[in-house]
């Protein structure tokens, strides 16, 4: 059963181009700001949507998604809110797939089954969970995988050839490349070794590969996506948000708006890019 | 929770998951998974090598004075038959200390940085990295880095740099650099984090020389194994002392090293009565306490599924403990398991009982207790009145408590 992204990709493949995934934190700085963002993305040329869903302890973030989530728990979000914010979204979009993206804990004490159910009632496509390595795939992708969602997992520099079919053999939507080791919003790295990276992982499956840690301009969107099915965005994002947030939190200009011109200028980059692999 | 089916032994675990039943476990970043499967493949190898363990017994020989000594407390021991016979029972329990505190740098973190850094070494690492609450570990890890050549990095919550500043000048002594993390609230569960951004960064030269018996799979085990020497040899000592086992025998708990490395051994025993003590804080009723295992649930935190301190939506709550070394939301998974399987009993102790059994055994027996030991102490205070005289009960004495003398002046309104 194709998802809706597969679809998605499916379609920008014909079209030539990469797609320009976004990362947002849900309930920064509060729910009805954070919904508003949500709504603003898909004009502003954001083809995938992951919605970051904010943990007390995010061990693999840096400091700016720290602080977003942060916020976001300062601001009352929870899970249950999240999944709100989905289907409020997809009520008036049925067609940009979202992506949930955070830290195992807040689904497993709500409870598999029932997140599974209701993540799925809310219009979510997708899950990217970091602290769920292929081990530990009884937990929650392969029940996911059963239910209809994909489940998109990370494929790091660290990750070679050998454990590269342990790593890809669950995943399913896209393969999400880290392009360097280290934590979110960390500096880009050389961007020959991550084609050649990109083009490694291709060796290996045929789902696309998108690639995301460092991207934060539309020039190196472009670069980046010349060489791969996908780029990822998303400190950036999160520091659109932050820069119009006063000392005490409060708005000095709207979020929304400053979220929708990053990402058009992004939306530009990525679609400058042509694919020069997959033809 | 369903309590698991008793096992033949509680000594097997971890499965080849890294699981203690439902506990335990490898929840950790793609990126880190490579290097925690390295660092199980070498820890297979060496944990069975006799050179490797001939090393570890050589430098916990002579480095760190090994083997501790069974401290038979006849001090506290006449002050709890009193207390007994005040009462009218007429018993009072015969009270051992295994001393952990007279270790070098004054506690049993030194077992696990022994082992660890000498894994390190044959591993081929260039550089180390460490999480420290109270500054205990941190002083024990940048000790062996300084006794190995090895640079040494150490998270500690910016809070805890504040509140432990001595420690903090003895690691900067032996040449670690103390990094103050100033997420979260600033103390052990933020510098664990950070500690594991420092290695999803720096996967290539930098050895993780984690403090207590918690994180991803192998971390539990192979921690339980080099703090393991603890039991071992207060079970031989017992043995020769007494011509038998004891009753009881009690740890302390906040992540558990001191507390499994002593329990450990003796879990198959079935005769021997194991407690541990979990920092009650100001209560458990409120949230200033670190009492995962009363009073917290099941969950994942840095790496591992073990009982934790969160919230209803699975937000990870900070804890409170007048020991900054029991300061943890969450406890070792082995610990998670030995407490549902029922062969561990976990019992909280106060702020107050444990500053007062900090008291009593600096002025019974002229020991300064660490106020995590004190924790351990203070239940033995209140279980041995009640037991007979010819009952032996043996506690933990985990560490000294001359870091811990600042912040006993300042409970008790003092300055110094």
């Amino acid at each position: 059963m194709a998802t809706r992204i597969d679809r998605r990709m499916a379609k920008l493949k014909t079209e030539g181009r990469p797609a320009l995934v976004t990362y947002f934190m849900g309930g920064d700085p509060d729910y009805d700001t954070s919904l508003s963002i949500m709504k603003a993305l898909p004009a502003a040329g954001a083809d995938i949507i992951e919605l970051g869903m904010p943990f007390s302890d995010p061990m693999a973030d840096g400091p700016a998604i720290q602080a977003a989530g942060l916020r976001a728990l300062k601001g009352g979000q929870t899970l249950v809110k999240t999944l709100k914010m989905a289907s409020e979204f997809r009520a008036g979009d049925n067609d940009t797939p979202i992506v949930l993206m955070g830290y195992y804990n807040p689904i497993y004490i709500y409870g598999v089954d029932r997140f599974l159910k209701d993540a799925i009632a809310s219009g979510i496509d997708g899950l990217i969970v970091v602290d769920l390595p292929p081990e530990m795939d009884e937990e929650l992708c392969i029940p996911a995988l059963k239910a209809g969602i994909n489940f998109i997992r990370l494929a790091t520099p660290t990750t070679d050839d050998k454990r590269l079919p342990k790593v890809l053999q669950n995943t399913s939507g896209f393969v999400y490349y880290v392009s360097m080791t280290g934590i979110t919003g960390s500096a880009l790295a050389d961007t020959g070794k991550v084609a050649a990276a990109v083009k490694r992982i291709k060796g290996h499956t045929d789902l696309p590969v998108c690639v995301g840690f460092g991207v934060k301009t539309a020039e190196q969107a472009h670069v980046i996506g010349a060489n791969a099915d996908g780029v990822v965005v998303g400190t950036a994002i999160v520091n659109a948000v932050a820069n119009v947030l006063g000392p005490k939190g409060e708005k000095t200009a709207d979020p929304a708006e400053a979220v929708a011109t990053l990402v058009s200028g992004l939306a530009q980059g990525v679609r400058s890019a042509r694919l020069a692999a997959a033809e | 929770m369903d309590k698991p089916a008793t096992p033949n032994s509680f000594r097997t675990g971890p499965d080849e998951q890294g699981m203690f039943g439902i506990f335990g476990g490898r929840f950790v970043a793609e990126t880190l998974m490579p290097l925690i499967l390295d660092l199980e493949r070498n820890w297979n190898e060496v944990k069975n090598d006799p050179d490797f363990k001939a090393e570890l017994t050589d430098l916990s020989t002579h480095y760190a004075g090994r083997p501790s000594k069974l401290y038979f407390a006849e001090g506290l021991t006449r002050h709890l038959r009193e207390v007994s016979s005040a009462k009218g029972l007429g018993g009072g329990a015969k009270v051992y200390f295994k001393r952990e505190d007279l270790n070098h740098t004054g506690s049993h973190k030194i077992n696990n940085c022994l082992g660890q850094i000498l894994l390190a070494k044959r591993m081929g690492k260039k550089r180390i990295i460490a999480e420290t609450g109270a500054g205990q570990h941190g002083v024990a890890s940048a000790t062996v880095a300084a006794r190995f050549g090895f640079p040494c990095v150490v998270y500690m919550g910016a809070t805890d740099v504040a509140r432990q500043s001595p420690n903090v000048f003895r690691m900067k002594l032996l040449g670690a650099e103390v990094r103050p993390v100033t997420a979260g609230h600033g103390t052990l569960k933020d510098a664990m984090n950070e500690a594991l951004r420092d290695w999803v960064t720096n996967v290539e030269d930098t050895y993780y020389l984690i403090g207590t018996a918690a994180g991803p799979h192998p971390y539990p085990e192979l921690v339980r194994d080099f703090q393991s020497v603890i039991g071992s040899e207060a079970r031989a000592q017992i043995l020769e002392q007494e011509g038998r086992l004891p009753d009881t025998i009690i740890a302390c708990v906040g992540g558990g090293s001191n507390a499994i490395g002593m329990f450990h051994p003796f879990l198959d025993d079935k005769e021997v009565r194991i407690i541990g003590i979990e920092a009650g804080g100001r209560g458990l009723d409120g949230i200033e306490h670190c009492a995962s295992m009363n009073a917290g649930k099941p969950g994942v935190l840095h790496g591992n599924r073990t009982y934790l301190l969160q919230n209803s939506d699975g937000q990870i709550m900070d804890g409170h403990s007048i020991s900054a070394g029991l300061d943890y939301p969450g406890v070792g998974p082995e610990h998670s398991w030995l407490r549902d399987s029922g062969r561990v009993e976990y019992v909280p102790i106060l702020d107050d009982e444990a500053l007062e059994a900090f008291k009593l055994t600096t002025r019974v027996e002229g020991i300064i207790p660490a106020l995590e030991s004190a924790h351990a102490i203070a239940h033995a205070v209140k279980i041995v009145p009640a037991m007979d005289k010819d009952q032996i009960v043996i506690v933990n004495l985990s560490g000294r408590g001359d870091k811990d003398v600042h912040t006993v002046a300042s409970m008790l309104g003092m300055e110094i």
